[in-house]
């Protein structure tokens, strides 16, 4: 698996919630038209400036709330990878099972603005800000977390070993 | 070790378990709800074991919506091909964390895993339970496992004796708003004080770890707790529960005098460093007063509000609604004649769901609204319009509010 990517980033703040991202009212739409509505108060439009390959870097306790499946968002937004400060692990536990690589890494929300260009490497955790060339070192995943991801997330994994009938079940 | 790390050892097979360890741990209880079944259900090949299963509706029933219509149809036909006899339909339904702890699902020293994030509510009963996202309960349906990181633990050590007009919510405020969030840590309670706070606090302040962003709540099992549970069909002869080791090691000890506490009120947006006693909490009029939730709609909450407006009235514009945690709470409530008493007041009491709480079909807030909640969550947003804002407290405080309409120590209203 290539654990390395680089891309730009966006940059939000502490405790963003999980309603903040996947409003009450987006859990009625399908996972596409939901998307739309990401940061729908935080960052109005959000979703028609982002571009696939994209970073998101996040301050303290990000994603504190429900179990909603913000991270399919993400996905289908086609966010790269999110970097924290700190995760919620509930919210941790959904980047990872939908594919989406999440890193810790003390120091990310500072180091970085809006725009800057970074590349990661979540296999040896570490983040590097391409545009002023600060490095910043955090957590590393363990292999079985990396197992997942190399799956492309927690439902192909199941699809592949016989659980799951059809590979379309990624965002159950 | 703690209490959590009894149980992931336990469950993971090993002796031991330290923090910072992941480990692959099976799970007792899988618990599905209504929404695991709305949005592009796929129903899996083979499961690991229908017996480790719970479905139960509660999240957005009865169906507000075609979408939500078919997810009971997908929950019905999931529950019939794979034989799930623990199956919560529509009429002995209730919020997930309510029909597990009143049918004894959530056992001592187990662990339980559900897609709602307040399932930390059965650590009240000594439960390893968590909430996970849809994807990996799915997961651990069909394999019956999933991996845990072992995380450090907050010890809450209770002193003194809990004051009648002070209730779980109000315990839980004041240690958010006292040490505020617990992210990526477990909290544990216990202490000589306990004793003084009921299973339906104890499960109050449980569910409400969620809110501090902690992995794990847990309490250990007392002389009230085996009552509780012998009571629903969990003898203590069949289950094992996880005490503390006396060399436990604790990221951090803290103590709570219950007989100093007061009731509190959580200023909107968090619970954390944002929790204040009452009597600190300005003249703040308000437009909706919600008494419900996984967190304070059991059947204790509804006599509480009830004993409160009883022969009152609520306050001209103000909205008071009621939802009680399932269909039992529901049945007993207006056996009680809670029910009548909360109507004559001038209450809406509802079907029980999750409704209201995670504003997805009704009770919603209009821009520039003020809430006074008892539900799980004063986020913003949570309750329709980002615009509104929602005050958190305990059902006393939120009855004696809708007396009044302004947030108000229920102290005076109870007396």
């Amino acid at each position: 698996m290539d654990t390395q990517i680089s891309g730009r980033v966006w940059v939000v703040g502490d405790s963003v919630t999980t309603d903040a991202m996947y409003p009450a009212f987006a859990m009625k739409l399908s996972i596409p038209e939901a998307a739309r509505h990401i940061f729908y108060e935080l960052r109005p439009g959000w979703a028609d400036r982002v571009d696939k390959g994209d970073i998101v870097i996040a301050g303290r306790n990000f994603g504190l709330g429900s179990s909603r499946p913000v991270a399919a968002l993400f996905r289908e937004l086609g966010i790269a990878a999110v970097v924290a400060e700190e995760f919620n692990s509930l919210f941790l536990r959904n980047c990872i099972n939908h594919g989406l690589p999440a890193l810790t890494v003390a120091g990310v929300h500072t180091a970085f603005t809006d725009g800057d260009g970074a590349a990661l490497d979540f296999a040896e955790g570490w983040i590097e800000n391409t545009t002023t060339g600060v490095r910043l070192t955090g957590g590393a995943l363990p292999p079985l977390v990396l197992d997942i991801l190399a799956a492309g997330g927690i439902l192909p994994k199941l699809a592949r070993e016989g659980y799951v009938p059809l590979p379309r079940a990624s965002h159950v | 070790m703690t209490m959590i790390e009894k149980i992931l050892a336990r469950k993971a097979g090993r002796e031991q378990v330290t923090t910072g360890q992941t480990v692959v741990c099976d799970v007792d209880l899988t618990v599905m709800i209504d929404l695991q079944f709305a949005t592009m259900w796929v129903p899996p090949l083979r499961i690991n074991d229908p017996e480790k299963v719970a479905v139960i509706m509660d999240h957005a029933v009865p169906a507000p919506s075609v979408g939500d219509a078919l997810g009971g149809t997908h929950a019905r036909a999931f529950a019939r091909d794979f034989a799930i006899t623990k199956f919560y339909d529509v009429g002995r339904h209730g919020i997930c964390h309510q029909v597990i702890a009143e049918n004894g699902l959530a056992r001592p020293g187990e662990i339980l895993a559900c897609t709602d994030s307040h399932t930390c509510a059965a650590g009240a009963y000594n439960t390893a339970a968590r909430g996970l996202g849809p994807a990996e309960v799915y997961s651990i349906l069909c394999t019956g496992r999933t991996w845990f990181q072992v995380a450090p633990t907050l010890r809450y050590e209770f002193t003194g004796t809990k004051p009648a007009a002070v209730s779980g919510k109000d315990i839980f405020l004041h240690i958010a708003g006292t040490w505020g969030d617990a992210t990526n840590h477990n909290l544990e309670f216990g202490g000589a004080g306990l004793a003084s706070i009921p299973m339906n606090d104890r499960r109050t302040i449980a569910t409400q770890g969620a809110e501090i962003s902690a992995d794990y709540s847990t309490f250990p099992i007392d002389g009230l707790a085996r009552d509780f549970l012998a009571e629903r069909g969990a003898t203590p002869d069949s289950y094992r529960p996880a005490d503390p080791d006396p060399d436990a090691a604790y990221a951090a000890v803290r103590t709570v005098d219950l007989s100093a506490l007061e009731p509190y009120v959580a200023r909107p947006g968090t619970v954390s460093n944002n929790s204040f006693p009452v009597s600190a909490i300005e003249r703040r009029p308000v437009n909706q007063c919600f008494i419900g939730s996984c967190a304070n709609g059991q059947l204790e909450d509804i006599a509480i509000a009830a004993a409160t407006v009883r022969g009152r009235t609520v306050a001209p514009g103000v909205r008071l609604l009621v939802t009680p945690a399932s269909q039992a709470v529901y049945r007993e409530a207006m056996r009680a004649g809670y029910l009548q008493d909360l109507a004559d007041a001038g209450a809406v009491v509802t079907n029980s769901t999750c409704g209201a709480c995670f504003g997805y079909h009704m009770g919603l807030l209009a821009p520039g609204e003020v809430c006074l909640t008892s539900s799980t969550r004063n986020f913003t947003g949570r309750m329709g319009s980002p615009e509104a804002e929602i005050y958190m407290a305990s059902p006393a405080t939120v009855a004696a509010s809708a007396l009044t309409g302004y947030v108000t120590d229920p102290r005076g209203e109870l007396n």
